[in-house]
């Protein structure tokens, strides 16, 4: 699976409760949860997002609380890949879980600025800034967790049969 | 091979001899817990997914704590959802207003935790148990759909650190202090991915509660669990308060460790985590001129009794600052009704505080005292991040019960022997 978009650029240690705030965990709703995306640390993110766009962060991102309301916000809000240098556990596997991309990347965090056009080939883990013309390679997934993605969630995964094969 | 106590019940959970950490496994888990939060998204995934019957009626627990009694509409209707589903599967541990508590507060003190067991929940403190030598973890709505119906978790098995803790600590100087202390020195993301094995002499002179107040933050470094081993304390707890058997697990001696330290609790003072990050702290020496609008006493870190009576001996026979609010909210009835007993919610009602019902309510700027903007307050929950409390331009100080008692007293923030002493 290939994408583009356009990055936006945070920081380390971005956390839920400004990914999503508390205060709009009331509803399950992704497209409500989507209007609220990032609200606490960019007003403007989600009317200014585009389908398609990519987040890029710093260390540690998506710390705090294990609400999934956080990946689901992001994916209803149209991101269609986060690349960070770290990412929390329970973010990074809900995300797997949801289907959410997410790849890990210190030397594309670091050369990846707002506005860069960037093309994601996911199978290949290959991170390509069309805008410098530089790419990066991600860290490949361990084994497990390519097949989770592969069967498009934790769920669908079960479903095949997967569980108990690993 | 050596395993961590980790590792070993991993190990045990997973029908294998021996883990290594890196290794994926599918793990058996004793109970998997949602809340009025977590749960709706994960009874819908169940649904979704063609879930007809949980797993085990017994080794579910559903708690409505977020935004109960419920604060609006929408979380009346989330709450509705946990309630029917609850009903509709004859969960056992579904616990109503009036009888529940903050989940991580209530399900120890029913004795649904033991030493020994696999327990997931989708809260990311689901790491407290670890004071109950269990290994216990954080995880998603999704993963718990996927417990409700297999029973099973995967799990990555953590590499371990092991943080020691040596000396006598000094008076007002609590777990709370130490947890702040070791994850001001490592960072938000300095457990990442990791165990924290909690560990040392100093440990004995905590009590289980102060004990469930460091494990309760070891999310807050990032870690995928926090954990000690069981003295004699926690089977006490365990004996007391558990209705089933439990397996004593300890760290064998050279188990692989990626890090060690060492910390003298002898030299610590009552720590604060300034805004906006929990690894942000402080001596609260330094921070004696913050002024502040509001303390909220409760939570699943500071909520339990100890906590409390620690509170009332600063606030006994005193009042409370007058331009500062002081919300009091007990972690569960149990503790609720503990403090009628003891005439410790007197204490806190002639001094001019609010008692609450449990409920996590401020903690995560739910309801029950939200702040505005530009407002400071110093609470004994678990996080002070951007907005956590209410206004993204408020500003949430860390502290202790007995730190936040002081500060409530004085109107900024205190060392309790200011307090005590004037
Ligand atoms: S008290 Fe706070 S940290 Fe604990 S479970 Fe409730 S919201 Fe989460």
């Amino acid at each position: 699976m290939k994408f583009t978009g356009r990055a936006w650029v945070f920081g380390d240690n971005v956390d839920t409760d400004v990914i999503i705030p508390a205060r709009y965990l009331n509803t399950v709703q992704p497209e409500e949860l989507a209007l609220h995306c990032m609200e606490d640390i960019d007003p403007e993110f989600a009317k200014k997002v585009k389908r398609g766009d990519i987040i890029v962060a710093g260390r540690n991102f998506g710390c705090g609380s294990s609400r999934e309301h956080a990946p689901l916000a992001i994916k209803a809000a149209g991101v269609s890949c986060v690349i960070a240098k770290s990412f929390a556990r329970i973010f990074y596997r809900n995300a797997i879980n949801i289907g959410l991309s997410v790849l890990e990347c210190e030397e594309a965090a670091e050369n990846i600025k707002e506005n860069d056009e960037v093309e994601i080939d996911l199978e290949k883990g290959i991170i390509k800034n069309l805008t410098s013309g530089r790419e990066f390679a991600a860290k490949p997934y361990p084994d497990f967790i390519e097949e989770i993605i592969r069967a498009g969630g934790l769920l669908n995964y079960a479903r095949r049969g997967g569980e108990g094969r690993v | 091979m050596k395993m961590t106590i980790s590792q070993k019940i991993i190990a045990y959970h997973s029908g294998k001899d021996y883990v290594e950490p890196g290794e994926f496994v599918f793990a058996d888990v004793d109970l998997a817990l949602a809340n009025d939060i977590t749960g709706p998204v994960a009874i819908s995934e169940f649904k979704k997914a063609g879930g007809s019957e949980v797993f085990d009626r017994d080794k579910i627990a559903l708690i409505p704590d977020h935004f109960t009694p419920c604060k609006d509409i929408k979380s009346a209707e989330l709450c509705k959802a946990l309630r029917e589903f609850a009903r509709e599967q004859r969960i056992t541990h579904y616990y109503e207003v009036g009888r529940m508590g903050i989940e991580h507060a209530l399900l120890p003190e029913m004795g649904l935790v033991l030493p020994g067991d696999l327990v997931i929940g989708a809260d990311s403190h689901t790491c407290t148990y670890g004071a109950l030598s269990a290994f216990s973890t954080g995880v998603g709505s999704t993963d718990l759909a996927f417990a409700m119906m297999t029973g099973k978790c995967w799990l990555r098995v953590p590499e371990s650190m092991k943080f020691e803790y040596v000396g006598k600590p000094k008076p007002y100087v609590t777990g709370k202090d130490l947890i702040l202390y070791t994850i001001g020195d490592i960072g938000v993301d300095g457990a990442l991915y990791k165990s924290m094995e909690f560990a040392g002499e100093a440990l004995k002179f905590l009590s289980m509660d102060e004990r469930f107040t460091m494990t309760n933050m070891a999310v807050e470094a990032g870690a995928k669990n926090g954990i000690m081993e069981p003295d004699e304390k926690t089977l006490e707890y365990a004996r007391k308060r558990g209705k089933r058997e439990f397996k004593v697990l300890r760290s064998d001696e050279g188990a692989p460790y990626v890090d060690i330290r060492t910390y003298d609790v002898s030299k610590i003072n009552p720590q604060v985590a300034k805004p906006h990050s929990p690894d942000n702290v402080a001596d609260v020496y330094e921070l004696t001129d913050v002024k502040i609008d509001q303390v909220v006493i409760g939570s699943c870190t500071n909520g339990r009794l100890e906590d409390m009576r620690m509170a009332a001996e600063v606030l006994k026979g005193r009042k409370v600052h007058p331009e500062v609010r002081l919300i009091v909210i007990p972690a569960t009835q149990e503790v609720s009704l503990q403090m009628v007993k003891e005439g410790i919610t007197e204490v806190f009602l002639e001094a001019g505080a609010v008692v609450s019902t449990p409920t996590c309510g401020p903690c995560l700027g739910g309801h029950m005292g939200i702040l505005a903007k530009g407002e400071r307050a110093v609470a004994t929950t678990n996080r002070n991040f951007v907005g956590r409390m209410g206004h993204p331009e408020s500003e949430v100080y860390l502290s202790n019960p007995a730190v936040a008692a002081a500060s409530a007293v004085l109107g900024r923030i205190a060392h309790p022997e200011e307090v005590l002493r004037g």
